[in-house]
């Protein structure tokens, strides 16, 4: 028992006794956590304000309009669709959804506010729930839904009137809309959102001077609620069989297709790949200076008797510990530095991706050590003869 | 009289260098009994330390058998040459000899700890064998905390504390003075020969051989003289000793 506890006793002691060294390669491992946290709350934070909307929709399928390469803006349904989508078998609802661009003219001088206007409509799939409020009621009336980023970013609150500037034509057009509901982060393309129902939209969204005078009404894509969830594919083939010029996807598939999400998380990936390796180099050399530092009193040890695994196992001990304070003290700061940061600034850390990082991180540190274990156990007791 | 502790038989250990092949130890048999203090003495290169790694099983004689205790040390595996180690043979070295980041008293204990035997007992055996050795003051201390002669005395503590068949010191006095040096060995002796404990010292400094019951004296791999009688041994030591060869007054 005491020979199995001896790899800690000597750990542990060295550790102690050496405090000051080993804080500083922890807080070299903390650096490094901060920074590895830092760039996945920030791919979190990007990848959410590009598909949050879309990853939160109550639905199973999209449709977009055939060859529109997958891009919201581009793809262009005619209204006289919606009734062709819903007599698919297998579709239970379905729901248009309408985007564009707005500004909203905020009071006292504050600095307008761009936010993605999206047509809805109440009560069918790719109208947000409220989490304060209510639901949009009508097909017609100004209220508006609003993602909670607006109200931190204009802190306008629920019952409030909204302006909004858009052009239309060649002119500038105001409107107002109520609040009328809250609903949690519902960001797209990297700006929050304005919910209202589908009619509104199309009244008061930017229009070309040929789109003031037409009468035709478009939507963007459509969010489809299955009867049976299982059955996406059979459903997806006959919609594009039976409804003309369209092209159904997955959520996930659409999420790909955003502009710049793919290339954007693999860009932040690999930031967060490289700094890891860093951390694994940064370890491993403190370890293995710290063992050639070591030479003669690892023979010393051998040579009275202390096995390999034991010699091991207290490198293994203290590379853990080592890690692992580091980690603590890095994920703490982690967490009390983004408490300070405004809710523009898009970092967000949510559990997997964290999880993943630290994980991540903590293996590093027995990555990093694999080499100067290694050497350490290699050493010959001879060397305390200095032969 | 009292027991054989260790005995060796035609030790002979080679090496292969791009000079051809060096005899670093040849044809070496001699024993050592319980409760005797032996030196072995030789100019560098004499073979010496390669002999004294040998009787540690850090090396393996190349032919030849040693017994320690009954046991063929030529016979061991790896981890049974650790076990021996760690069971039987207590060490200092010249100079790295204790963990710099225990105390003197935990640097003692380790070899109770190594050995599955650290209880209250002996922690109070490594405090009075600290205590007998002068360092009563200075347990708590670490190494860099304490001069030479009293790491070397921790040492002494250490080799001896788990009761091993063979103590082993490897040129305990180059890095002390002259006063501290015999210090050192005289109670490296009284300690070895009141625990019945064989012991082996290597050293260059022949002065220090006065309190030993026998020098063997090696060259060029060989043991070239035994000395037994006290007058010789303290001859040699005070350097008297009219048959020695020149190189073996050390360097």
């Amino acid at each position: 028992m005491q020979r199995f506890l001896l790899p800690f006793y000597l750990a542990l002691k060295e550790m102690w006794r050496n405090k000051g060294r080993f804080l500083l390669v922890s807080l070299v491992i903390a650096l490094i956590t901060l920074l590895v946290l830092f760039v996945a709350a920030l791919g979190e934070g990007l990848g959410n304000g590009n598909r949050e909307y879309l990853a939160k929709l109550n639905a199973d399928l999209l449709v977009y309009q055939a060859k529109s390469d997958l891009l919201i803006s581009a793809s262009r349904i005619p209204r006289s669709q919606l009734g062709n989508l819903r007599r698919v078998a297998g579709v239970a609802d379905v729901g248009s959804i309408a985007t564009s661009n707005v500004t909203l003219i905020l009071p006292l001088g504050a600095a307008s506010l761009k936010v993605s206007m999206i047509g809805v409509e109440p009560g069918r799939p790719g109208e947000p729930r409220v989490v304060a409020g209510r639901q949009l009621t009508t097909l017609e009336a100004k209220d508006a839904l609003v993602d909670r980023n607006v109200m931190l970013r204009t802190h306008i609150q629920l019952g409030d009137t909204l302006t909004m500037r858009v052009t239309q034509g060649t002119s500038d057009q105001f409107y107002t809309l109520r609040v009328v509901g809250i609903t949690d982060s519902q960001q797209y393309s990297l700006v929050p959102s304005i919910f209202v129902p589908y009619f509104t939209w199309d009244r008061v969204r930017p229009k070309s001077e040929a789109e003031v005078t037409s009468p035709s009404q478009v939507f963007n894509i459509a969010a489809l609620k299955l009867a049976n969830p299982a059955d996406a594919d059979t459903v997806r083939q006959h919609i594009e069989a039976e409804v003309l010029n369209t092209q159904v996807v997955t959520i996930p598939k659409a999420i790909e297709a955003v502009p710049g999400y793919t290339a954007q998380q693999n860009t932040i990936q690999t930031q967060g790949v490289f700094t890891l390796l860093i951390g694994v180099l940064v370890i491993g050399g403190f370890f293995q200076i710290q063992v050639l530092q070591k030479v003669a009193q690892i023979g010393v040890l051998k040579a009275i008797g202390t096995s390999n695994p034991i010699v091991a196992a207290a490198s293994v001990v203290q590379i853990i510990l080592t890690t692992v304070l580091g980690v603590g003290i890095g994920g703490l700061g982690a967490l009390l530095l983004s408490l300070s940061f405004p809710p523009t600034v898009p970092i967000v850390f949510n559990g997997q991706s964290s999880a993943v990082a630290v994980a991540a991180l903590l293996l590093i540190g027995p990555i990093g050590g694999l080499v100067s274990i290694r050497y350490a156990v290699r050493i010959e007791p001879l060397r305390a003869l200095g032969l | 009289m009292s027991t054989v502790a260790l005995e060796t038989h035609s030790i002979t250990k080679t090496y292969k260098s791009d000079l051809g092949v060096i005899q670093a130890v040849d044809d070496v048999s001699f024993q050592v009994r319980a409760g005797e203090f032996v030196a072995l003495v030789g100019p560098s290169g004499s073979g010496k330390t390669t002999m004294l790694s040998i009787l540690a099983a850090l090396l393996s004689p190349t032919a030849g058998q040693i017994w320690l205790d009954g046991q063929d040390l030529s016979k061991l595996n790896e981890a049974q040459r650790v076990r021996l180690r760690r069971d039987k043979i207590g060490f200092t070295f010249q100079a790295n000899n204790l963990v710099p980041y225990l105390s003197a008293l935990e640097n003692v204990e380790l070899m109770l700890r190594l050995n599955n035997r650290m209880d209250k007992a002996g922690h109070l055996r490594a405090q009075e064998l600290l205590a007998r050795l002068g360092l009563g003051e200075r347990m708590r201390n670490l190494p860099s905390q304490m001069s030479g002669g009293q790491q070397q005395r921790v040492a002494i503590a250490r080799a001896l504390i788990h009761n091993p068949s063979l103590v082993l010191a490897d040129e305990p006095t180059a890095s002390l003075d002259t006063e501290r040096a015999f210090q050192v060995v005289k109670t490296f002796a009284s300690l070895i020969h009141e625990n019945q404990r064989a012991g082996i010292m290597v050293t260059h400094d022949l002065r220090m051989v006065e309190f030993v019951d026998r020098v063997l004296q090696m060259r060029d791999g060989k043991l070239v003289k035994t000395y037994t009688t006290r007058n010789e041994i303290l001859d040699l030591a005070r350097g008297n000793h009219h048959k020695a060869h020149p190189l073996d007054h050390g360097v």
